[in-house]
């Protein structure tokens, strides 16, 4: 039986039924390895289904600590995790959610430096950044490394998500080229957030990431999601590779790790490399 | 017939009935026999009728002993 004990079958039979997954894709989500980079908004959706969808490890990328701006959002945290390390409080809520579940914490913050040590031990990362520079580093390290990424990002009514598979399709940089320039985008602690919204392109990318580890349906790669809440408007965009683009083009211009450049245009808050939104 | 492949559920229940045989068959070879025991009445309805909906070629079902029987199914895709 694929080696499942009773446990596990009970637990995943409603996966095990599906004819898409089946035993087979159960056990290879129990071997798989996903990074989550931010254990906020985005990471809280992302880390908590797949953990109860059996994915055998997880990594958690946030150096910063629960603060109560954070609940309205933030499900893998409680009020009575305020001021501790957003690793911690995760490992606590994962691990009550799947015992099974083999949990890496990296409470550091995401550079030039180790972003490609962070990404190389895992299968897909799933990017849950609340800023450009973090997001635009993870991007560049994925197309590198030919790692699977799964985007989304979030602000006020608004969200996108997209599947980045390096050589299938367009990378974050092939739509959106350049980092806005500082101040240009507002962040979610200046522009606010609609708390729900989070729960929607969090479990989109959860589900991509599955998709992605077991090969199956058909991912949003060539296509970005965007979601527009208050409107209530779902659209796929179809989106091509870009040949200019500087990392994934013909003539790309980022090359090697170690033009990885963090740019200078962070927030001025404090862990900027990593906060989730 | 000979199975090459035998699963005594007797005591299990459904979903778990269909979950299991499912297993098993995804184990085994295309062409291949499955032989299910189950004595949970629901199962003997429900366990051919899944395994159909797979695609797979359900060869007998029948009776073997008060309150049990026997599901014969041939792995097809």
């Amino acid at each position: 039986m694929f080696g499942f004990s009773e446990e596990e079958i009970r637990r995943y039979s409603r996966h095990i039924i599906l004819p898409e997954v089946g035993g087979r894709g159960q056990k290879k989500l129990r071997e798989s390895r996903v990074l989550v980079v931010g254990a906020g908004g985005l990471g809280s959706p992302v880390a908590m289904y797949l953990a109860a969808a059996g994915i055998g490890t997880l990594g958690l990328v946030d150096m910063d600590r629960v603060e109560l701006s954070n609940l309205q959002r933030q499900l893998l945290h409680t009020t009575a995790d305020a001021g501790e390390l957003k690793v911690e409080s995760a490992r606590r809520r994962l691990a009550a959610l799947n015992s099974q579940l083999r949990l890496e914490l990296h409470p550091v913050r995401l550079g030039a430096d180790n972003v490609a040590s962070l990404i190389s031990g895992y299968d897909v990362v799933v990017d849950g950044v609340d800023n450009f520079p973090a997001r635009y580093l993870l991007n560049d390290a994925c197309v590198l490394a030919g790692k699977p990424l799964v985007e989304g990002g979030l602000l006020r009514f608004h969200g996108m998500a997209m599947t980045i598979v390096p050589g299938s399709g367009p990378c974050y940089r092939c739509v959106f080229p350049e980092p806005p320039p500082p101040g240009a985008v507002p962040s979610c602690s200046e522009a606010g957030v609609i708390g729900a919204a989070a729960g929607i392109i969090g479990t989109v990318q959860a589900t991509e990431a599955i998709k992605v580890l077991l090969g199956i349906g058909r991912p949003l790669v060539g296509r970005v999601l965007t979601v527009d809440v208050l409107e209530g408007t779902y659209r796929t965009v179809e989106w091509g590779k870009n040949p200019r683009c500087p990392v994934c083009g013909e003539h790309p211009t980022i090359t090697s790790l170690r033009e990885l450049a963090e740019y200078d245009l962070a927030c001025d808050l404090p862990g900027a490399g990593t906060r989730a939104p | 017939m000979k199975a090459d492949r035998e699963l005594d559920l007797k005591g299990e229940i459904c979903p778990y009935t269909f979950v299991k045989s499912k297993l098993a068959l995804e184990e085994i070879a295309v062409g291949e026999v499955l032989r299910v025991v189950v004595d949970y009445p629901p199962a003997v309805e429900n366990v051919p009728r899944s395994m159909e909906n797979e695609g797979n070629e359900v060869l007998s079902v029948q009776p073997i002993g008060p309150s049990q029987w026997e599901i014969m199914v041939r792995k097809v895709g």
